[in-house]
């Protein structure tokens, strides 16, 4: 394998050989050879080696934000759905201010959208938070859904895609890790604008230089 | 050797040659993976949902997450309508299936959780469970399931006195001399074994030369298999 270079592997097959490199996510070491145990891309970053996966559900990371929907509320937090096989938990003392424990309703209701942080990950299921910058509930704006593992691709390197459609169309984007994103601009026009931008990266989530592909697009579009 | 030389399949192939072979990835948009595998007129559908928490919770496993098969023929796969719905055979299917793929899956990080696997066969012509497996792997795969490694499963015969690899349904009704045996093998990339069955009379001397057979076959499945996942990507 080329430095940097990405190829597709299936499970089973010999990623690298050479007993010099450290197996990453997605991968086993059998003697000297890395095997790759999903369905993915490999990559390879400084003697480590890993498998990206293309498709399957959204694994819950700590410290992702994601966005999801109050499914349910107890007597002291929020049932959220975010679609993770597991479900996740906002807890009362999560949220940034006073809430009486009757009024919890008022603050987040059931089918309400709100963006929260993972906090943790344990057997029972996924700690949510609220208390940061830019997390809370969702009052207007667009939804989008997309696959998870095109989040990446919708960020971009360093957020250079992200950035880009946001400067270009004007709008707000908050991107859940979960494949769910949030587009706040003044005019339906605008958010619709960037749902369009937005698919157009995952159904191109492949080609190389996608970034320059989305400038161009940006162009054409603007023509019309 | 000279038999097999000489030996006649109603369909005119080789000894060892398979039906053509076809698989595709993606087929089902609405499942976290899908595939779909064929043997000449046996085709299967294979999409997996999951992992998602388990329904009854009674059967929630805490240790590890669970693999759930589930076969089904549809009514209209065959020549004449079959009843849908569950049936004894279906049921036996699916377990088998199951067994067949649980030693490659590496589902013990998913706790409470299963994995759901639903084969349809769309058009039947011997070999279903086989082709249903094939489909199987390769949507577990897709669906980004951690696996060990591929498996390929294919049915050897022995028709008469001779073996035989992928049989079709007039050979698996073979009635001259001995009749017929079938048997449905599973093997890993590797070579090892997780299923097989057998129905029919053989002597173990024809058992290991079948099981020889199943891995020649196997590869040939494998590399089917291995384009179908590769090429389900267009990387420019």
């Amino acid at each position: 394998m080329e430095n940097k270079e990405r190829k597709i592997v299936i499970p089973g097959e010999v990623v690298i050989k050479g007993g010099d490199y450290l197996p990453g996510e997605g991968t086993e070491k059998k003697g000297d050879e890395i095997i790759s145990l999903r369905y993915g891309l490999a990559e390879e970053i400084n003697r480590l080696v890993k498998v990206i996966a293309l498709s399957g559900v959204y694994e819950s990371r700590r410290g992702n934000v994601i966005i999801g929907k109050v499914e349910n509320i107890t007597f002291n937090g929020w049932v959220i759905d975010m679609g993770a096989p597991i479900s996740s938990f906002l807890s009362l003392t999560e949220v940034p201010r006073y809430v009486d424990k009757s009024g919890l309703s008022e603050v987040l209701d059931i089918g309400d959208m709100v963006v929260a942080k993972i906090v943790g990950i344990n057997a029972r299921g996924i700690d949510l938070t609220i208390k940061s910058r830019g997390l809370g509930k969702i009052d207007d704006g667009l939804i989008v859904k997309i696959n998870s593992n095109k989040v990446p691709r919708v960020i971009g390197k360093e957020g250079s895609m992200i950035n880009l459609i946001k400067k270009e169309a004007g709008c707000n984007i908050t991107v859940g890790q979960n494949g769910i994103i949030w587009i706040k601009g003044d005019k339906v026009e605008d958010e619709l604008f960037v749902k369009r931008a937005i698919l157009f990266v995952t159904e191109n989530s492949f080609a190389s230089g996608l970034t320059e592909e989305v400038k161009k697009w940006f162009e054409r579009e603007r023509k019309k | 050797m000279n038999a097999a030389k000489t030996f006649k399949r109603p369909d005119g192939r080789k000894v060892d040659e398979m039906r053509k072979m076809e698989a595709k990835v993606g087929v089902v948009p609405n499942a976290d993976g899908s595939a779909s595998f064929s043997f000449g007129d046996t085709i299967a559908i294979a999409a997996v949902y999951g992992p998602k928490k388990m329904h009854p919770q009674h059967q929630q496993d805490p240790a590890k997450g669970t693999l759930r098969c589930n076969y089904n023929m549809l009514s209209f796969s065959v020549t004449d309508r079959i009843r849908p719905g569950p049936s004894r055979r279906s049921t036996e299917i699916s377990k088998i299936t199951q067994w067949a793929l649980e030693p490659v899956i590496m589902i013990k990080k998913y706790p409470n959780m299963v994995v759901d696997v639903h084969i349809h066969i769309l058009q039947a012509n011997a070999s279903t469970r086989c082709a249903g497996i094939n489909a199987a792997i390769l949507a577990l795969a897709h669906a980004g399931i951690p696996t060990k490694e591929l498996v390929s499963s294919v049915s050897i015969g022995k028709l008469d006195k001779q073996l035989v690899v992928d049989l079709n349904k007039y050979e698996e009704d073979w009635e001259e001399g001995e009749g017929a045996t079938d048997i449905p093998i599973t093997m890993t990339n590797s070579g090892k074994v997780t299923h097989l069955q057998l129905d029919g009379k053989i002597t173990s001397k024809d058992l290991k030369e079948a099981i020889n057979l199943a891995s020649k076959a196997s590869k040939e499945i494998y590399e089917v298999q291995k384009k179908a996942l590769k090429d389900s990507l267009n990387i420019k």
